[in-house]
């Protein structure tokens, strides 16, 4: 973005062109969404982050639709905890070096960190090799005790030392009642999240912000959950604070790879916001009416269909709600795993936004033989699953018969839909989202944005709009920004959020045009491009 | 189970024969091949980059073994140390349990007897036991022996064979050799958690009680608590 003889403008409220953006009513909009209304990123607030809200805010979703107390029971103790597993020593000692650099403040900035860095890890052969560290980011998982427990890049075994660094900067400022936050360092930034037992820790030098980087360690966390529920992991440390969490996460780390890497391409991630699959809104009424009426079975939670990272439908129990954070992981878990399509599945799953505490289990199954279609049925019923796989294929059938799967199927090759059909010149692509639905749309990449490099490109500019817009300093609601190769126009308001990207040569009032018609034509697509009821047992 | 009558075409015999349902769990480390004998059981097939199993799979294969039919309802678990404590969840209620070992890995036949422990402690009475030993095709990479096994097999009475899931080798013979020590009296007892007969699990307390219970103290007694009923078969 620091391209020479970029010009930014930052629409006031009080400008003359504000007649024009106009605060119609936002194309998407609905009451009845399947969803919460997302956190947006503003309320992101690192206190909020980690305020341990799982236990407090969250505990017992589960158990309200079980009505039953021996649930806390399942989570067995891990009673082969490795006995001679020695405590990495995050010792003192090395807090003499951090010591230096005067953390007294919530966010420090030192030039010297890096090479602290990596004076303290020299022998280690991971970190001294040009391609780890030239990873554009790295995502580190660390226990409390600064046992390493999941790396990006890398082997955690080879890190042992530089993890245990950063367990010593986090207590070091923990002693003085104090968080660490971040660090920025040249043009790497390094990102703290600590929560319940385990310490996150983020390094960038791609155009993440630093806020950016805590809602990315935020779901890390919560894939951890999801695999292990909140409660089992409070439970395993309390018993040893030492407990290598790698036992208990192995064949996990592809859930992690799998969703760092769609957190660098997928806008939905960024904007906590979900994509569907656009399709004439009668065909998704008639796949919800169909798994409503054959999925009508007791203690039966959520029941909906992925197709390729988009929500097809989703049917819910009456009082439930899927947050947006728990749909990601629901899509993360299918997009990483091809055990899936080799047969219908049983396992167990946490949603750490409906309930950390527990496990819902799904039923996972592919619908067409191309295994695309995936449908999910989430339970609280542990025993269900020959009554689930029941309903599946009298869902099958069904949707079958009614053509409802070819409709998905001639969707996805469709593709989605091009920019150029909103028919708007000059408007290269755009990402929309419907703040109460919690839902957003965008068109396919295209040209030049196809090119290998430039969708990144792309998506860090979005990433910078984004960023400028929900900073907590200084939040915006309109952004103009003439760049090099483009002109971004950011632009939220009460119900929705837009970020488009034109041509470099585009005026300010020829951009509050365009996005006044693309609005527009959002509206007359909304019935396609947006669940906008939720049907639910 | 006397009776030696083959027929010809089995396929047509399957299709009219009455069928025993037959509720199978594999269990043991990951990465010993459970995945692959199922695979190779059910269609005949191999993979050889199988991704680790989420949670379990299910699948259906039937067979014909001494002119009895019997359609296994199988349970492909999870190895992955995360999934240990719902391994409850499969085996209750299963007529048999195939605990697989990886022959050229040592570590994977400990972990066999901790299995058969549990297995002895918390589940089915009357559960029929199968070890394979997987891989048998990898022999110069062997750790395990194969008379140390079987001696062991033979001591807690449990089916022994040595498998590989690419050579097919003993593969179905496992599972014939599991049809044949079903107890007979297991007969009705055996199916009573079978998909057709979905309302003998419909009574609305009983299901509550189960889809929380779990972990290791819970399976014997909610197995022994639920309902017994029975199915003409």
């Amino acid at each position: 973005m620091a391209a020479l003889g970029e010009a930014e403008q930052v629409v006031a409220t009080t400008d003359s062109d504000q007649g024009d953006f106009n605060e119609a009513e936002a194309p998407g909009k609905s009451d009845d969404a399947p969803f919460f209304p997302s956190d947006s990123i503003e309320e992101l607030i690192y206190d909020d982050l980690t305020e341990a809200d799982h236990q407090t805010l969250h505990k017992g979703t589960i158990h309200s639709i079980v009505r039953q107390t021996s649930y806390d029971s399942r989570s067995e103790t891990p009673n082969t905890v490795d006995q001679d597993t020695p405590d990495i020593s995050a010792g003192e000692e090395s807090l003499e070096d951090s010591a230096e650099t005067q953390v007294n403040s919530n966010s420090i900035s030192v030039g010297e960190q890096e090479e602290c860095l990596d004076a303290e890890v020299e022998d280690e052969e991971d970190v001294n090799s040009p391609n780890w560290k030239n990873q554009k980011k790295h995502v580190f998982i660390l226990s409390e005790s600064g046992k390493p427990v999941y790396s990006r890049h890398g082997h955690e075994d080879k890190l042992v030392t530089i993890m245990g660094v950063m367990q010593a900067l986090v207590s070091f400022v923990q002693d003085s009642k104090d968080s660490l936050r971040s660090i920025v360092a040249g043009k790497h930034k390094f990102v703290f999240l600590v929560r319940d037992h385990l310490i996150l820790v983020g390094v960038t030098r791609g155009t993440d912000s630093t806020q950016q980087m805590l809602l990315q360690l935020m779901y890390v966390y919560n894939q951890v959950i999801s695999v292990l529920t909140h409660s089992q992991l409070s439970k395993i440390f309390k018993q040893r604070r030492n407990y290598d969490l790698r036992r208990l996460l192995t064949g996990a780390e592809k859930f992690f790879d799998n969703l760092l890497n769609l957190m660098d391409s997928e806008p939905g991630l960024l904007l906590s916001a979900v994509r569907c699959l656009p399709l004439d809104n009668q065909v998704r009424d008639i796949i919800a009416q169909t798994i409503v009426q054959n999925a009508k079975v007791k203690d039966l939670v959520f029941a909906l269909i992925i197709a390729k990272n988009q929500l097809v439908t989703l049917v819910r129990m009456k009082k439930y709600y899927l947050h947006s954070m728990d749909l990601h992981l629901i899509i993360n878990l299918v997009n990483a795993s091809e055990s899936f399509k080799e047969a219908e599945s049983w396992t167990p799953i946490c949603l750490p936004k409906f309930d950390a505490s527990g496990y819902l289990q799904a039923h996972v199954s592919y619908l067409d033989s191309d295994c695309q279609v995936c449908l999910l049925l989430l339970s609280v019923d542990r025993d269900s699953f020959f009554t689930l796989s029941e309903c599946k294929d009298k869902i099958k059938t069904r949707l079958t018969r009614y053509n409802a799967l070819e409709a998905i199927d001639s969707s996805l090759r469709r593709k989605s839909y091009s920019t150029q059909q909103c028919g708007i010149t000059d408007l290269r692509h755009f990402l929309y989202k419907a703040r109460s639905t919690a839902q957003y749309t965008s068109p396919e990449l295209e040209a030049p944005y196809c090119l290998p490099g430039e969708d990144e490109r792309l998506f860090g500019m979005y990433q910078y709009l984004h960023h400028r817009i929900h900073t907590s300093g200084r939040p915006l609601k309109i952004l103009f920004h003439v760049g090099q190769y483009e002109t971004l126009l950011g632009w939220v308001t009460q119900g929705f959020e837009l970020y488009a990207v034109f041509g470099p040569l585009v005026t300010k009032t020829g951009a509050i045009h365009a996005v006044n018609k693309l609005l527009r034509w959002i509206k007359r697509e909304e019935d396609r491009l947006f669940i906008l009821n939720s049907p639910t047992f | 189970m006397a009776q030696r009558s083959r027929g010809d075409d089995p396929e047509a015999e399957i299709r009219t024969m009455q069928m025993r349902d037959v509720k199978v769990c594999l269990l043991g480390d990951s990465g010993v091949g459970k995945s692959s004998i199922v695979m190779r059981f059910v269609s005949n097939t191999y993979k050889p980059s199988l991704e680790s199993t989420i949670g379990a799979s299910f699948m259906n294969k039937s067979l014909v073994v001494d002119g009895m039919g019997y359609r296994f309802q199988i349970w492909d678990t999870a190895g992955q140390e995360k999934y240990r404590a719902l391994a409850p969840m499969y085996y209750r209620g299963a007529a048999a349990a195939v605990i697989v070992y990886d022959t050229t890995r040592e570590v994977t036949y400990r972990a066999v007897k901790s299995w058969v422990n549990e297995l002895r402690s918390y589940g089915p009475p009357k559960i029929v036991i199968a070890i394979a030993g997987n891989k048998c095709d990898l022999e110069d990479l062997r750790e395990v022996n194969r008379k140390d096994a079987e001696d062991y097999a033979r001591s807690i009475s449990a089916i022994f064979c040595e498998t590989s899931a690419v050579t097919a080798i003993n593969v179905e013979d496992l599972f014939m050799a599991v049809a044949r020590q079903l107890p007979l009296e297991d007969f009705s007892d055996g199916d009573r958690r079978n998909g057709s007969t979905v309302n003998l699990r419909s009574s609305p307390e009983q299901r509550k009680k189960q889809c929380c219970s779990g972990g290791k103290n819970s399976p014997s007694s909610s197995s022994t608590s639920r309902p017994q009923s029975s199915r003409q078969s």
